[in-house]
């Protein structure tokens, strides 16, 4: 019993920590028809740039917005001056995005070397509670919390406020978005900039459960691929699903089949393109 | 003698309205066919779902007598289908010659050939300035798509269904977009075209096609509104209700 | 006539090459380059003339040297038996994946062919009884072709440039045949195609076997040339990688792939020794080349040739 209880509990997690890198890939994808493959990196950078936060003696909260913003700038800079420039080209625009991984990726091999470390959680959440039987790691717990939470703010973001309003236009049909006066351009780098800033949180949650290293951004890229697939492009609610299902079947397949775990990861992926190429909830357009 | 095309009970809807809804007719050999009416009346869609781009939810279409439904377009290429797009589907990039020689590899076995250069393949291109040449084009057979006129491009696209040696042609608004003199110069290459080979055509401009077309069909909302002889379609009430909104 | 002379002098070079470089180091640089060009060649045929980009072409290089490897070390058989398997099996891969990726197109067909690469790579990192894992497979031989050692740099080097001009002019022929037309068609204009009577998934899918058997040929190549074999061979990165020699050299040009192989190779290994940030490098490289040179380099070089001559 204990066992399914933890388990689902890491598998919540986990899918915590999915949402909050694959949420941007969605609302990028979904928007601007990018398919962001230096997001992994951003995940990466993010996490590294905590880290140095954490180092200087910024508190762990402070250091996951610090992060955020830090890679907004760093998105923002990529979208303006790299993928505005190739508006129209989808697959130049896919393409520019992976030279970026490439360039983040060594740029953080560079700054931090490639030693693995560990990134110590907040003292407010540090160890375990007791729970039906069996102890759990209270900062999981609060990953899960604040995931929630975060879905929340985000849904709110886009159901109530005018810009949600805009982007779920832009979503929708962009060429009418366009023609009824909402400013496009600006539109797109404030989208790419918080698609970025949630991985790069993201990536600062996740360094206490999966620790930081070279080849954490490529480990995590094709993970937010499987949810977009799973979930649906450009929708929210999509990605959140998503996220808990890969959780799950990530945790259970690694417990209970630690051989197979990456086959039962994308074997799912891999049959739901082929059976419905539009994604299970739709629009992953071709 | 079987019809050359048979379409009974043809439907399609993409979510709301039907783009097709139960539209039936029958277009007999060598018969010029005109199919007319206003914008989203489901005329291109009816094509698609004779050429086979799009499957239709029900009915079934009939090419010389044989069930179409099932078969590829590639397949109904085969069976003598050949047609034109209302939006040029052209191969911008390569020359004029070389669009006729993808429509002429189309239907033979040797396209499957991966080892010898299509350049050295002189049947083909000898073949290929021939349909220029029957459309008028010949002289432009090593320009690039690109550099051509649009009303040569239309040419081209029609070109390029007669290389196929057609039984049953479907043209996709040819005249659309063309000045009075080019669109006399398709019209004269219509006329041109043999009566082995059966002519169903889409015009939204009913005057530019009126003389071409012996029976005509007009659609709205997805059903067949009227049919009958050139004189009784222009005639008929309903056609200048659905025209005028009268 | 010009052409025949260029390539006359050419291939002169690539056969003296091992006279002309200083030492072994550059000649086994050489034979790198020849896979690498051989692997990129491949996946040209799909992203180039097919226009469908994939990420998941490392799959045919790392499945095939896995397989010559397992088959040599497990089975026992020769070098060259081992890889003539290893065709085989990789082809008929091919030949299934094809048929799954094909039910996409665009991002879709991108993921899928991604995923796909990513359930391999992620067997031969747990599958730890066949594959090894994360050691990987070694103590493997290199061929004896006729009796002729192959295990000094120059010899292996010669073994490499005969496959490489064979995968050379075999995809010189099928580009410029009817049926490299009818995939390049399809390309440009898949419903046109149809219409016209040309069976545009059959086409698509025939690319995609010959693509993944010449990324097979590249594999068994390089397991000779490594004699040692590990997951990173199925990595995103060399699925990532070999696309980028190929948008960088040039799609749908026979020499792009090869140019962007040697470009690859080159900022690999020799760059690398001057610059500590190469995968940077590479990294900027690519994007300026996307941004600025988008056909690639080739395509790219050969226009300001043109426009020279006019002036």
């Amino acid at each position: 019993m204990a066992f399914w209880i933890n388990q689902s509990l890491n598998s919540l997690a986990l899918g915590g920590l999915l949402f909050l890198l694959s949420a941007g890939f969605s609302l990028i994808f979904g928007l601007m028809r990018i398919a962001n493959l230096s997001h992994g990196a951003y995940f990466m950078l993010g996490a590294y740039v905590g880290l140095t936060l954490l180092r200087m003696g910024v508190n762990f909260w402070l250091a996951a917005i610090g992060a955020a913003v830090a890679i907004a700038l760093a998105g923002g800079i990529v979208e303006r001056f790299v993928l505005r420039r190739l508006a129209g080209r989808a697959l130049s625009q896919v393409l520019a995005t992976l030279g970026v991984a490439f360039i983040i990726a060594d740029a953080c091999l560079w700054i931090w070397t490639g030693d693995p470390i560990p990134l110590p959680g907040p003292e407010s959440l540090r160890g375990t509670v007791a729970f039906a039987g069996t102890r759990f790691p209270l900062y999981r717990l609060g990953v899960i919390g604040f995931a929630s939470i975060l879905f929340v703010v985000l849904w709110l973001l886009l159901d109530r406020t005018r810009i949600g309003a805009m982007i779920r236009a832009g979503v929708d049909d962009l060429d009418m978005a366009r023609a009824v006066g909402i400013p496009v351009n600006t539109l797109f780098t404030a989208v790419f900039c918080l698609g970025a800033a949630l991985a790069g949180m993201g990536g600062v949650f996740a360094g206490p459960i999966l620790s930081v290293y070279p080849g954490l951004d490529s480990d995590m890229l094709p993970l937010a691929l499987v949810v977009v697939i799973l979930g649906g492009v450009g929708s929210l609610a999509g990605a959140f699903i998503g996220s808990m299902v890969i959780g799950f079947i990530y945790t259970f397949g690694q417990a209970l089949l630690p051989d197979l775990a990456y086959v039962i990861l994308f074997l799912p992926m891999v049959i739901v393109l082929v059976v419905r190429p539009r994604g299970l909830f739709g629009r992953v357009a071709a | 003698m079987s019809a050359a095309l048979e379409v009974r009970e043809l439907r399609k809807s993409f979510g709301g309205l039907p783009a097709a809804d139960g539209v039936s007719l029958e277009v007999a050999t060598g018969e010029r066919r005109l199919i007319i009416g206003p914008n989203g009346a489901g005329k291109t869609t009816l094509f698609n779902m004779i050429s086979g781009d799009l499957r239709a939810d029900s009915g079934s279409v009939r090419i010389f007598g044989e069930e179409a439904g099932r078969l590829r377009p590639d397949q109904r290429a085969r069976r003598g289908l050949a047609r034109t797009y209302q939006i040029l589907t052209l191969f911008p990039k390569s020359t004029l010659a070389h669009n006729i020689v993808l429509s002429l590899l189309g239907l033979s076995p040797s396209r499957w050939q991966m080892l010898s250069p299509l350049a050295r393949r002189a049947d083909l291109q000898r073949r290929s300035r021939e349909v220029l040449a029957r459309v008028g084009l010949e002289a432009f057979a090593d320009r690039h798509v690109s550099e051509v006129s649009y009303g040569d491009k239309r040419r081209l696209e029609i070109a390029m269904a007669l290389a196929q040696e057609p039984k049953l042609l479907l043209l996709d608004e040819p005249l659309a977009g063309l000045s009075a003199e080019e669109r006399r110069a398709v019209q004269a290459l219509l006329d041109t075209i043999p009566r082995t080979i059966t002519i169903v055509m889409i015009e939204h401009d009913i005057d530019s096609a009126l003389a071409f077309a012996e029976r005509i069909t007009l659609l709205h909302y997805g059903r067949v509104i009227v049919e009958g002889t050139r004189a009784e379609v222009v005639a008929h009430p309903r056609t200048r209700e659905v025209y005028l909104g009268v | 006539m010009k052409r025949a002379a260029a390539i006359g002098a050419a291939a002169a070079l690539l056969v003296a090459l091992p006279w002309i470089v200083a030492g072994d180091y550059y000649v086994n640089l050489s034979s790198q380059i020849l896979i690498a060009a051989i692997f990129a060649m491949s996946l040209n045929i799909v992203v180039g003339y097919g226009g469908m980009v994939s990420l998941g072409h490392a799959a045919y290089l790392g499945v095939a040297a896995y397989a010559t490897a397992w088959i040599m070390l497990r089975l026992g058989l020769g070098p060259l038996a081992a890889g003539a398997a290893a065709l085989v099996f990789t082809t008929a891969m091919a030949a299934f994946f094809g048929v799954l990726a094909l039910r996409a197109s665009g991002l879709s067909f991108l993921m899928i062919t991604l995923a796909l690469g990513q359930i391999l790579w992620g067997l031969a990192y747990r599958w730890v009884g066949v594959t090894g894992g994360d050691n990987g497979l070694t103590g493997l031989t290199r061929p004896k072709p006729f009796g002729i050692e192959l295990t000094g740099a120059t010899p292996f080097y010669y073994f490499a440039l005969i496959v490489f001009a064979l995968a050379l002019v075999a995809m010189a022929l099928i580009v410029r045949s009817p049926f490299g037309a009818s995939l390049q068609g399809a390309r440009d204009q898949p419903r046109r195609m149809n219409a016209l009577g040309h069976h545009v998934w059959m086409v698509q899918w025939a690319a995609f076997v010959l693509s993944g058997f010449w990324g097979a040929v590249a594999g068994v190549l390089y397991v000779y040339y490594n004699t040692f074999i590990s997951p990173h061979a199925l990595s995103l990165q060399n699925s990532a990688e070999v696309l980028l020699m190929v948008i960088a050299g040039g799609p749908a040009t026979t020499l792009g792939p090869v140019v962007g192989a040697a470009l690859v190779v080159i900022i690999k290994n020799v760059v690398s020794a001057y610059l500590e940030r190469w995968v940077m490098l590479l990294g900027v490289v690519f994007v300026l080349i996307v941004m600025f040179l988008p056909e690639g380099i080739v395509p790219g070089v050969q226009r300001l040739i043109a426009r020279r001559k006019k002036t």
